[in-house]
């Protein structure tokens, strides 16, 4: 055969070859992708600070752990309340000059999905902990911890933002202040600004594949009207998922950031009405402590999850509450929207 | 025996038919669509065949233990005269006159029962979410583990026929006791006239030297007087020196010593980097400079290892091979300089803007901005134009299939680069569908065809014999450029990119079966008859794990693409195992077998083979150590995903996957330093004089001198 023998012919066919595949299943669909896809009415463009938080983020190399894209399927449903789709990215174009466009949707969870973090977690005062040292807030982590993005000073300046460390984790001079720098300020903005948007009016969300058993049976024990039994959702892992970061696991919560549950008058309360309340709706009335997000909206929990972690909080460390059944809580969510 | 192997392949690939079909649906499926098969049945039948075979084993034992009793009932014809030999004879007549009694020994028999248990209980304990067995890629996974234990208990199967064996031999002995008991009672059958005559007639024989004479032999050759030998105590297995061949030119000779000793360099700076970040996950507060953060150093470590050490590697290999296969010398050296200048200084300046953190976005093995990754090209590209020019020059009629691999994949790498830094395509979603398309097609159409090209010279070069089929390796070569073009998308499987996309790469995740199929029977089928070369050479064993690994890390490779999979071990670092398997067990394998191979040929040094050992196995034991973990880590991480724990449990459970993974590490790392050692020595100038070799140098100056003055002497006359 003439290819064989004449190098001319191979490395032109299979140049052509790989280039005619290319074009099939790179340049085409992205340029087809890149052009039909409009970023979505209700989102909005990085301000400045978010745009120069981005830059932080990607110049630390985040996206080596944290992937920014939420799949169709039911495991992912803990990282958005729906599917990301194309037009999520639509937004986003070339970072500048030198460097090539960040989707940042990654390839490798060594640390969380952070598609909706801004959501997830609202709190300033926790974001700059958890970047100070990681530690402070989640004592299993493996983050490595920001130094740089903090500055420790004699005493704050204005426009400073203080940051309360615990004693314990304290590694700076007990006399000096710990404040944020520019950066860190911005790379918080950045992060708060990871919000999913809801996809415009009438518009379905894309469906999760593969749904578990597992939480089909949990639907289908809907009806009971007794308190949460071995049945029910778990409510110390749905704790662990969604209050933990910042209440901690034993329920004392940071002093100076996050209050403590442990002998809480809400959580002890009776009446569960206000409890729901903040878990559905978020809360930001003590000065004292961070802001708190609507974690239960966020998380899309359900009245049986609501109980479940209720009751968890009502009945450890030491708490001892009545505890609410599912209905209950169903009624109180209803009403508040 | 090829036809019977034909219909192995071809009933191989019948078999793996169906997943081709499958792979695009979401639900577990059946090898046979029209009756409902599932895992357990599946794993019923295999019980069944196991038992099948087991059974055609013992009739196997059962016939042979048959046949050697029919033999005990026919022993008359032992006790006969006629069939005795001279030495029994004499024996015999011995025997009548003194007869004593003949002492015999016990032999004592040992069973080595070789098994792995642990395998089998390992399944057991994944089996924690229903279902998981009956996900194609679980299944193949679980058929690539199966393989070690069947060929263990095909072991245990010889080991117990060898001691059947050993059994009847000893009943043989008995046998004989009971002949030799028979011959003293009936001693006096056996008659004085008849023993001498046939002692006499066996035992002519001619007088000494009658033949040969008396002289000694001439030996004008010196084949038999001049015998050089070797006295020392071996401590290990004796390695063959390679076979001297013609020299080939001093100046890319240290062209490619160059390459290879820049590859060797960033190899280790690299592999210290990758060390580290083990260390990070098990110790993560081990330091605090921004430098040396994670997200900073991980990318410098995949560049190093990737575009640097692998990439110099195998450009430094094919600057031998190149224009060896041609029957030629390399178009330009002074182009093959410039090549290397160009690459390590990307390298160099890469390293440094990743630690400072400047980079190009999120694109894994794209972090490089592009003023820093056209120096790369630029050196890429001269190198491509240097084979391209060397191929033209050939002296041979046809290109060998070396050079295809080869100069398609520096063509492609070139390509690949250039449309994934060009800007116009990736806004948005765009820029991850590029990514998916580079990050694989670096991988799958340069480091692995180039090193498919490697091994199509080496292979043949080590066992001297052509490669087992030609056209097998040109199957390869086409279908390995049209499924692995497809698949980059694979990495971004339930993402929001188009689902179709992501259908044509799990299908030609699929596809790349056949490829890598064939490239392994070429491979395997050339190594077939020659084992006995691999335990005498220490580059043949590097490349055999090389090609195991070709087979195992491809295969897993398509497991993982399915959709299923995808479900329990994306995002997890059994993706990290993978990557390690691919990238180390075939491509840096492959290169140190190359290094190997060739070094000591071009520097006529051989590698301390102690080191060469110490490598082998700590970088072979030391990859188990870090993949294996990994693997059983990741899919317990995926599974914990799935059955919706806090994220933060999945940190945890992997604490001790990750210290294990830092103990292979560790031993990879070490490993390194062994080649960086035995390069060293190869590389340097030997240290002691031959002193015979040196005398006749002086004596050969001498003569040089005499001559000179003679012609001048004569000149002037």
């Amino acid at each position: 055969m003439e290819i064989f023998n004449n190098h001319k012919r191979l490395f032109i066919t299979f140049t052509v070859m790989f280039l005619i595949l290319t074009l099939g299943v790179a340049i085409g669909p992205a340029l087809n992708n890149q052009n039909n896809n409009e970023p979505l009415p209700n989102s909005k463009p990085l301000t400045k600070e978010e745009t120069a938080g981005k830059l932080v983020y990607i110049s630390n190399g985040c996206v080596g752990c944290h992937s920014q894209q939420v799949r169709n399927v039911e495991i992912d449903k803990v990282w958005g309340s729906r599917p990301g789709i194309a037009a999520d990215y639509a937004r986003i174009e070339r970072t500048s000059f030198l460097q090539n466009t960040a989707t940042l949707m990654g390839t490798e969870r060594t640390g969380p999905d952070l598609t909706n973090i801004g959501q997830r977690q609202s709190s300033d005062a926790w974001h700059y902990l958890h970047l100070y040292n990681p530690r402070i807030v989640i004592p299993q982590s493996i983050m490595p911890r920001y130094k740089w993005l903090f500055e420790v000073k004699d005493y704050p300046e204005e426009g400073d933002i203080k940051v309360e460390v615990p004693d314990e984790y304290k590694d700076f001079p007990k006399n000096k202040v710990l404040v944020v720098t520019k950066d860190g300020m911005d790379l918080v903005a950045y992060l708060k600004s990871l919000k999913q948007v809801k996809l415009p009016d009438g518009t379905p969300d894309p469906i999760f594949l593969y749904k578990q058993k597992q939480i089909a049976s949990n639907e289908s024990s809907n009806g009971s009207t007794e308190a949460p039994s071995q049945t029910g959702p778990d409510g110390a892992q749905l704790y662990a998922a969604n209050c933990q970061a910042c209440h901690q696991s034993n329920g004392e919560g940071l002093k100076g950031a996050f209050p403590p549950l442990k002998g809480s008058k809400i959580v002890l309360d009776d009446n569960p009405e206000i409890m729901v309340g903040i878990i559905m709706k978020g809360y930001d009335a003590r000065e004292e402590y961070g802001v708190m997000p609507a974690v239960g909206t966020n998380a899309n929990l359900t009245a049986e999850q609501v109980a479940a972690i209720m009751n968890h909080e009502k009945s450890s460390w030491g708490n001892n509450a009545r505890k609410v059944t599912a209905d209950e809580v169903k009624k109180i969510m209803d009403s508040l929207k | 025996m090829k036809r019977y192997l034909n219909f192995l392949i071809f009933g191989f690939f019948l078999v793996l038919f169906p997943l081709i079909g499958f792979s695009q649906t979401d639900k577990p499926n059946s090898f046979f669509p029209n009756f409902n098969i599932s895992t357990s049945d599946f794993i019923l039948i295999i019980i069944f065949l196991l038992i099948f075979f087991l059974l055609l084993f013992s009739f196997g034992i059962y016939k042979k233990t048959a046949a050697y009793f029919r033999s005990r009932k026919n022993q008359d014809a032992d006790k006969k005269l006629e069939n005795f030999d001279l030495k029994e004879l004499e024996t015999l007549k011995k025997l009548k006159s003194k007869l004593n009694n003949p002492s015999n020994k016990i032999q004592i028999l040992l069973l080595f029962l070789l098994l792995s248990p642990n395998l089998l209980l390992a399944q057991d304990e994944a089996a924690t979410r229903e279902g998981i067995f009956s996900e194609y890629g679980v299944i193949i996974t679980i058929i690539l583990i199966l393989i070690p234990l069947i060929l263990s208990i095909v072991y245990l199967i010889v080991r117990i026929r060898k001691s059947l064996k050993t059994y009847f031999n000893k009943s043989d002995q008995i046998s004989a006791q009971e002949l030799s008991t028979y011959i003293k009672d009936n001693i006096d059958t056996f008659k004085d006239e008849e023993i001498d005559v046939l002692k006499e007639a066996l035992s002519f024989e001619l007088p000494e030297n009658s033949i040969s004479g008396h002289l000694s032999p001439k030996d004008p050759h010196k084949l038999i007087t001049n015998i050089s030998t070797e006295h020392y105590l071996s401590f290990f297995a004796r390695k063959r020196n390679p076979i001297k061949r013609p020299k080939i030119d001093p100046k890319l000779t240290s062209l490619i010593m160059w390459f290879l000793g820049s590859a060797i360099f960033w190899l280790l700076v690299g592999t210290t980097v990758g060390e580290y970040l083990g260390i990070k996950f098990v110790a993560p507060e081990i330091d605090n400079f921004s430098w040396l953060s994670f997200g900073r150093l991980r990318p410098v470590h995949t560049n190093l290892v990737f575009w640097a050490w692998a990439s110099l590697g195998m450009l430094g290999l094919g600057y031998y091979v190149v224009p060896t296969v041609g029957n030629t010398s390399i178009a330009s050296l002074k182009h093959g300089w410039y090549s290397l200048f160009f690459i390590n200084l990307s390298h160099l300046l890469g390293t440094l803007s990743l630690m400072a953190g400047y980079n190009n976005g999120g694109g894994e093995y794209r972090e490089y901005v592009w003023p820093i990754m056209i120096f790369f090209m630029i050196g890429l590209s001269i190198s491509m134009v240097n084979y391209y020019n060397t191929i033209a020059m050939r002296k041979t009629k046809e290109i060998y299939i070396s050079n295809w691999y080869i100069s398609s994949a520096l063509v492609f790498i070139v390509i690949i680069a250039v449309i994934s830094y060009l800007p116009f395509w990736q806004d948005g979603i765009g820029e991850t569908i590029i990514q998916g398309y580079y990050m694989h097609q670096a991988v799958g159409l340069w480091f692995m065809m180039f090193c498919l090209g490697l091994l199509y010279y080496f292979l043949p070069q080590q066992f001297n014999k052509p490669i087992y089929s030609y056209s097998l390796g040109i199957l390869a070569f086409w279908t390995q450029i049209l499924f692995y073009t497809l698949i980059g998308t694979h990495h971004f499987v339930f993402s929001a990119l188009p689902w179709w996309l992501q259908t044509v790469a799990i299908v030609g995740s699929v596809g790349m079966l056949i490829p890598v199929t064939s490239g392994t029977i070429n491979f395997l089928m050339t190594f077939k008859g020659d084992w006995t070369k691999v335990s005498n050479s220490y580059s043949l064993p590097f490349f055999l794990v090389g090609v195991i690994y070709y087979f195992t890390g491809s295969y897993q490779g398509t497991a993982e693409a399915f959709r299923s999979t995808n479900l329990i071990w994306h995002f997890s670092d059994f993706t990290i195992a993978h990557s390690h398997i691919t990238m180390y067990g075939i491509i840096s394998f492959i290169l140190f077998a190359g290094i190997y191979a060739i070094v000591p040929r071009l520097t006529g040094n051989e590698p301390p083979q102690l080191t060469v050992g110490a490598h082998f196995w700590l970088a072979l034991v030391g990859l188990q150590f870090y993949t294996i973990p990994l693997m059983i880590g990741g899919t317990l991480k995926g599974l914990s995903w799935a059955e919706g724990k806090p994220f933060i449990d999945s940190v945890v459970l992997m604490g001790p996957y990750w210290l294990w993974r830092a103990i292979g590490g560790s031993m990879m790392l070490l490993s390194h330093f062994f080649l960086g050692y035995n390069f060293y020595k190869m590389l340097a100038k030997k240290e002691t004089i031959d002193v015979r070799e040196r005398a006749f140098n002086i004596l050969e100056k001498h003569l040089i001198a005499l001559e000179t003055e003679e012609n001048s002497k004569n000149s002037v006359q």
